[in-house]
């Protein structure tokens, strides 16, 4: 293995306030609620400070969407795509600083705030700002309407990437915002608020407040939000389904995921080992379609563990500002304990753990890369999404059986399949119950691709022509 | 009652052999494991017949038919299933009188035509077995070296709740579902749910497979909570709940597994139906492939 010296990327293009208070009708206005603090998981220092919306700072943004959605709406889509092109390029402009900022808020690698959430976030900006004149060709009606004032409640895991996917089609569209960013990683979405005053975008068009779990009931039960799209666990999912029984409220969920990434015994072996590891370890697995199941057929099955072990000994893990560093920072105390839990679950219920040597930085959050092997399907590490990087082994002989243990899950989020016959491709596609199917390939967003879930994994998709629909009245 | 039935007419006597109205579930006719029956009255209040009350083990017994029939159904060619819902549209058109006389007994104005436009809703939908895959599908042109497809897919067992329009509404609820390839478990309309088993045995007799379309009789109230929140229902068609708290009710049982919930809102079964039922029921799958050589 060879040595690295260390390559940390300069913290010096973010400015980060000591506290950030909500941003409402295009201003920064104090939270009457307590305000909570975000930390670096990667060393536990206090970021800055956070104002947390109560009831009435949720219903005074709502006020302020719904005061914006009257011009906002009759605008020209060409002009509100203009919005969106200059909101997009800003992005780009300052795209080092928001990675950092990224990076330092939630514990990723840099070399993925940089490369991937980016990128990812300018490009949906991009993409959707090109629908807004366009909406009467997208298949929806000839004069497609807005809903009104959409209520958004976003993770943590990719927190820039999932506003970008929530507030770009949203806008597009002709609809006005009110987003909730995680109360782990507020800061980016902080940071775009700023972004929008650059842009002069309209006040109110766009309004961000900080906060928890009440916070985000409070904006998801307003009866004034006429859309509510949520990214985040199929528990919340759940109550957010519940509390919008018999309201007039269009909903998307996007939720968890199990999903199983299958290698058949003539796929490219060193490719899927690489899949593999992107599927799993990516973003520390905090992915909600990450491939935490990997289904090997039986015949390849201790050839193809050999050469993952070998792979995951190459791993880098530590400070996520080290542009060598692969493993990041768990996101908080609290993933890490449910992390742990389940592992410990997994060894007590009779798998064989296993993890490189790798030492574990001592301050901050951090779980090594985890196989276990031996799982059986009745396993909750392989029924329940850990949401960590930890994988859970199992074979497979036919591929009937494949596609059998592949969707026996409430989940339906993706899938991976590894094989070099392309009829084989085709035909597991066909039966996997799941909105995205990688073959050959895995972990692998675009603007225009739509992504979303079937059963467990929510309704609704984001992206492409497909995520428009989720924001008109049709 | 015909004449021919009356004691002590002038003509003959012969008595006329009556249908009893049974369930249909995985392509079976069974009374209801329950034993209960209601009494289904005509829109002047004479007796027409014992319909069957079905049971919570009845719906239950619905779902496992519709699961069972899933993979087949939505594994057929799509012009295979729209050959067999012209078929059935075949079929009505062929039992036109029967279904004009239970309309007229339910009420029903113009039954005739009515009967008509249930057949023409039947013909149009079978037309968009192999057309709405082009339409709801897409290729998307990804910035990197990969093939990348999304197309639409069944959701899987569909619960519905029929509207009382015993047969116009019911071929409207019901068809747009089935033919994208998704099996579904219906409760007829409550009050003239006559022609709906007459339905059956037109599904029963036009190549559909048993289990795609499963009908149950009796208490909405009583049996939608339970679709609602069957576990292996992915989604549920609250179309025909007039009742708003037990709308809600229904749409919070959904909850439980993310079902896909259709709410309640009021319908001109004669205008233009649009796409909306047939793409509310959808899921959409993208694939993604690298290219290269």
């Amino acid at each position: 293995m060879f040595e690295y010296a260390p390559a940390p990327e300069s913290r010096d293009v973010v400015d980060i306030k000591p506290s950030y208070g909500l941003f409402i009708g295009g201003e920064f206005a104090d939270g009457t609620g307590t305000s909570l603090k975000t930390v670096n998981p990667a060393s536990e220092e206090v970021l800055a400070e956070v104002a947390v919306a109560s009831a009435d700072d949720v219903d005074r943004a709502v006020r302020a969407a719904r005061e914006a959605f009257g011009t906002w709406s009759a605008m020209p889509g060409s002009e509100r795509a203009k919005y969106l092109f200059r909101i997009a390029r800003i992005i780009q402009e300052r795209s080092r600083e928001l990675a950092v900022l990224e990076t330092l808020d939630n514990g990723k690698p840099i070399r993925e705030s940089r490369d991937v959430d980016l990128p990812l976030v300018a490009a949906h900006f991009f993409y959707y700002a090109g629908w807004a004149d366009k909406l009467q060709h997208a298949g929806y009606g000839a004069d497609p309407r807005p809903l009104g004032v959409a209520g958004q409640v976003i993770p943590w895991n990719f927190p820039l990437l999932m506003l970008a996917w929530k507030i770009a089609p949203a806008l597009a569209a002709g609809n006005t915002v009110v987003l909730k960013p995680a109360e782990t990683t507020p800061l980016t979405a902080l940071l775009f608020a700023e972004i929008c005053r650059q842009a002069d975008l309209p006040p109110g068009v766009v309004n961000i407040v900080t906060g928890a779990g009440e916070t985000g009931a409070a904006l998801v039960n307003h009866p004034d939000v006429n859309k509510v799209a949520f990214t985040g666990s199929t528990e919340v999912g759940r109550l957010i389904g519940r509390s919008v029984a018999g309201t007039d409220k269009k909903v998307t969920l996007e939720l968890g995921g199990k999903a199983a990434n299958i290698v058949f015994d003539d796929a490219a072996l060193d490719q899927a080992v690489e899949g593999i590891v992107n599927g799993i370890f990516f973003n520390q697995g905090h992915v909600c379609c990450a491939g935490s199941r990997l289904l090997v057929q039986e015949s390849i099955a201790e050839e193809l563990l050999d050469a993952l072990k070998r792979r995951l000994g190459t791993l880098r893990l530590g400070d996520p500002l080290d542009k060598n560093t692969d493993i990041g920072a768990i996101n908080s105390a609290a993933q890490l304990a449910k992390i742990r839990e389940l592992s410990d679950l997994g060894e007590a219920e009779g798998a064989e753990r296993w993890s490189p040597v790798c030492p574990l930085p001592d301050k901050g959050f951090w779980f090594p890369p985890t196989i276990f092997t031996g799982v059986a399907q009745s396993h909750r590490i392989a029924r329940e999404e850990v949401f960590g990087p930890v994988l859970s082994v199992l074979t497979f002989r036919t591929p009937a059986e494949a596609v059998e243990k592949a969707n026996n899950t409430p989940f339906g989020l993706s899938a991976g399949v590894w094989t070099e016959k392309g009829s084989r491709i085709l035909w597991m596609a066909d039966r996997l119950r799941a909105g995205v199917v990688w073959a050959n390939t895995f972990n692998k967003f675009d603007p225009t691709s739509p992504f979303g879930g079937y059963k467990e994994s929510g309704y609704g998709r984001e992206g492409g022509r497909h995520g428009l629909e989720a924001y008109l009245d049709v | 009652m015909s004449k021919a039935e009356r004691p002590g007419g002038r003509e003959p006597v012969r008595l006329a052999v009556r249908k009893t109205y049974k369930l249909y579930i995985g392509g079976a006719f069974p009374r209801s494991e329950s034993g209960r029956s209601y009494v289904v009255t005509s829109s002047k209040g004479e007796f027409l017949a014992n319909a069957s009350k079905a049971s919570r083990k009845d719906a239950r017994d619905a779902v496992s038919a519709a699961r069972k029939a899933f993979g087949g159904w939505s594994g057929a060619t799509p012009y295979n299933r729209g050959q067999i819902l012209y078929r059935v549209a075949e079929m009505l058109e062929s039992r036109r009188a029967q279904f004009v006389a239970e309309l007229t007994d339910a009420g029903t104005r113009k039954a005739g035509e009515v009967v008509d436009a249930a057949v023409d809703r039947l013909v149009w939908y079978a037309g968009w077995a192999d057309k709405i895959a082009a339409v709801a599908g897409s290729t998307n042109p990804v910035a990197g070296p990969y093939f990348n497809v999304s197309s639409p897919e069944p959701t899987g067992v569909v619960a519905v709740v029929a509207p009382d329009e015993p047969l116009l509404g019911l071929v409207s609820v019901i068809a747009p579902v089935i033919v994208t390839g998704n099996t579904c478990v219906v409760i007829a309309g409550e009050r003239a749910p006559l022609p709906a088993i007459t339905l059956a045995e037109v599904l029963a007799t036009s190549d559909l497979p048993g289990g795609v379309v499963n009908i149950l009789t009796g208490s909405v109230k009583e049996i939608a909570p339970w679709l609602a929140a069957h576990m292996d229902v992915n989604a549920i068609d609250l179309t025909g709940v007039t009742d708003p708290d037990l709308a809600v009710a229904c749409e919070e049982g959904a909850a439980e597994n993310l079902k896909r919930v259709l709410r309640p809102a009021a319908t001109d079964w004669s205008a233009d139906p649009g796409t909306k039922r047939l793409t509310v029921f959808l899921e959409t799958k993208t694939v993604w492939h690298p290219t290269g050589v």
